[in-house]
């Protein structure tokens, strides 16, 4: 009889700082215990907080254990598994210093700050299942929103239901759902369903985690979707670079199709639904959706222009949906749950949760899944714990390369569809990228736009051609040769590439510049008119120095220096060579006296 | 599968499974599982507390997990009852046919068998 399991985090994250070494260990040290027929093992998928793995929750106590290492693992069993003694050192816990041991026995997952402010609906079975075991999934009332639609709701009962929930694409754009699938519903003939798991913006592992984590949820709702338009056919367009979500959605696939909620006949009712995996190649314009069906169709990914939208000719000429792996993993939560239960999360228009993955200078980097309207500041402050060393919050990055900068001053903001462009971001996919006051924003649009024009297809001239050339103007800037006129020729560059482009990679592409300029045009100007870098991180426009009265002559940057650029003889200060300097920052950091500088 | 009947049957089946990982419980069985409980017999009085109270359908109410040495030694096993505004019942020298009554009266009845209590047992 198992009396406590103990959950490992299989997801990425975890897995690439040793979960699945550990999940090992722990097997061998429960049978050398004899506590295999006890202690059940559970590999999940990921609970969020990336940064603290490989993490480890033993219930039925909810013992939070992070960053375990095999090490740990003897300590784990014969204490807390065995005797029942929580192995305090290796519990989460952010508040120990504060309040000591008094504060150290049970932290449980949901007392944490991190968790507390989370509601989860898309990620409620991450990290709570064993995403391999489709009866765990059906435990946690899996498939019942699927037999509750063939049974009991009519295909426009779907469509209303979603129509009513509010629901708005998790992709980025944030189109209505239940409109789309109302356009693809009349429809005639063959009809397609689509998933997009081609998840491509830097930063971004929101559809990944949901793969990865609780995988039956989107072929669940792919199947709700199928009914509801009436197509027989499903497709997941899912990036080969996740290896882990593709070999969880194939066990998923075959698991379903062995119980018979995936294929003919589905729960009796003669519905009969099948859906096939597609690999993307890697390019980030396959997750534009005329671009993804092109490469679905085996030809090359390139977009095409709208309309005809995919709900009248999508996938071979035929009526399809595509949706983003976040909405359907909604959708059988506001089937169970109703439309009201989900419209009453959110703000006015934009209902429900968002996931947001978190990343950059913060102190939680991981997961995180809010209802909409939550402000930036709780996101950063309570629930990321802040910006780690004391420094300063400066900027949010959100919707990647696509989507723009939020400043600090409009850290209040709450964030949904709306208030994201109107201050000239977007919601994007999720991901969130936190800058502090080491960052310089040129840099930032620098970043972006290089990655645009790597990625960008090359079918349409303005994308193909001004990316390029908005470039070319940035890296003048950072290289201290701009002039005042560069930053306007950029705003009209960025203006016309916006409106002449043909799919949504060079439509957004600009935006990145545009928002920075439009909040830190004063750091552009620094660039131009100084030839400086407030923030430090152009190299073009640094020069490393090194005070005379604190240095002490103590060789150690001259000896870490690879150019040899410094020189100087032993306790007398040294000198740095400008000629020379790479301005690696070497020297700077391994200085004991602080005597080295940069300007 | 071909019938929701069969659906829901696996889903039956399964939620206590799943039920211990929400860790939940107003009532919390603590079985004291230092070296002195260990060789007194803990082990196996707490495997029958988990057996029992999934056997009585109560996973959802009864959380069963142990502790360390409480300092009465001579006492083990010892299993303490906690429950949601109630006071704490401290039963000493358990064994699995003690424990299976525990269940039946105290868990399932809501009585505490009054003869394993620490002050009914004498040394």
């Amino acid at each position: 009889m198992i009396r406590s399991h103990v959950l490992i985090c299989g997801g990425t994250g975890c897995t690439s700082s040793g979960s699945a070494a550990l999940e090992k260990a722990l097997a061998a040290e429960l049978a050398a215990n004899n506590l295999s027929e006890e202690i059940k093992i559970v590999q999940t998928g990921c609970f969020g907080l990336c940064a603290l793995g490989p993490i480890m929750i033993v219930y039925p106590e909810g013992t939070f254990y992070s960053r375990v290492t095999t090490e740990d693992i003897p300590e784990i069993v014969s204490e807390h598994l065995l005797k029942g003694r929580i192995v305090d050192r290796l519990v989460y816990n952010k508040n120990d210093d504060a309040e000591g041991e008094a504060h150290a026995v049970h932290t449980s997952l949901s007392d944490t700050d991190f968790y507390k402010k989370q509601k989860r609906v898309a990620l409620r079975n991450c990290g709570v299942i064993n995403p391999e075991n489709i009866d765990e999934y059906i435990a946690r009332d899996g498939y019942f929103a699927l037999a509750k639609v063939l049974t009991e709701m009519s295909r426009e009962d779907v469509v209303q239901t979603l129509l009513d929930s509010g629901l708005r694409g998790r992709g980025g754009a944030g189109f209505p759902t239940g409109q789309k699938w109302k356009f693809a519903m009349n429809g005639e003939g063959q009809k397609y369903v689509c998933c997009n798991a081609d998840e491509g913006d830097p930063g971004a592992f929101m559809d990944r985690s949901v793969l990865e984590g609780d995988p039956h949820a989107v072929l669940e709702a792919m199947a709700i979707a199928g009914y509801a338009i009436g197509a027989d056919q499903g497709y997941i367009y899912v990036r080969a670079e996740y290896p882990i979500a593709v070999h969880r959605l194939e066990i998923a696939l075959q698991q379903a199709r062995e119980y018979g909620l995936l294929g003919d006949n589905i729960l009796d009712t003669g519905f009969q639904f099948d859906i096939q995996l597609r690999l993307g190649a890697g390019a980030f314009v396959c997750g534009e959706e005329t671009a993804l069906m092109t490469s679905i169709e085996g030809k090359r990914g390139e977009p095409r222009p709208r309309p005809p939208f995919p709900a009248v000719k999508g996938l071979f000429q035929r009526p399809t949906i595509l949706n983003n792996v976040e909405t359907y993993a909604n959708i059988p939560q506001i089937i169970l749950n109703g439309p009201e239960w989900f419209a009453s999360m959110g703000t006015e228009k934009s209902k429900g949760t968002k996931v947001f993955a978190l990343g950059g200078k913060i102190t939680n980097t991981g997961l995180v899944e809010v209802p909409m309207g939550t402000t930036l500041r709780e996101i950063i402050e309570e629930i990321g714990g802040g910006i780690p060393n004391g420094k300063k919050f400066k900027a949010a990055q959100t919707g990647g390369p696509s989507g723009g900068c939020i400043p600090a001053s409009l850290i209040d903001t709450p964030i949904d569809y709306d208030n994201l462009l109107e201050i000239g971001s977007m919601m994007g996919s999720g991901g969130l990228i936190v800058m502090d006051e080491d960052t310089c924003m040129v840099d930032l649009a620098k970043f972006f736009l290089e990655f645009t024009v790597d990625e960008s297809c090359g079918k349409c001239a303005p994308c193909r051609i001004g990316t390029v050339r908005m470039l070319e103007i940035l890296n003048k800037i950072t290289e201290g040769n701009g002039e005042m006129e560069d930053l306007d020729k950029l705003e009209e560059l960025a203006n016309y590439i916006k409106s002449a482009s043909l799919c949504g990679l060079g439509q957004t592409a600009p935006n990145p510049v545009l928002s920075t300029l439009r909040y830190f045009r004063d750091e552009y100007e620094a660039h131009i008119k100084e030839k400086r870098c407030p923030a430090g991180v152009c190299k073009k426009l640094l020069s490393y120095n090194i005070d005379p009265d604190k240095c002490k002559g103590c060789t150690l940057c001259a000896r870490v220096c690879p150019v040899g650029a410094i020189s100087g003889a032993v306790k007398t200060p040294h000198a740095i060579d400008p000629e020379k300097c790479i301005k690696c920052g070497a020297c700077m950091e391994k200085c004991k006296f602080g005597a080295i500088y940069k300007k | 599968m071909k019938s929701l009947s069969e659906l829901a049957a696996i889903r039956e089946q399964m939620k206590d499974k799943v039920a211990i990982r929400t860790g939940s419980g107003n009532i919390r069985v603590v079985v004291g599982m230092a070296t002195c409980g260990i060789s007194a017999g803990a082990r196996p009085v707490l495997n029958t507390f988990v057996e029992e109270v999934a056997a009585a359908n109560l996973t959802d109410k009864v959380m069963v997990t142990q502790t360390g040495c409480i300092g009465i030694c001579q006492y083990e096993p010892v299993v303490e009852v906690f429950e949601d505004g109630k006071e704490k019942v401290t039963y000493v020298k358990m064994t699995p046919e003690k424990a299976k009554r525990v269940v039946e009266e105290h868990l399932k009845g809501g009585k505490p068998v009054s003869e394993y209590l620490i002050g009914n047992t004498k040394l």
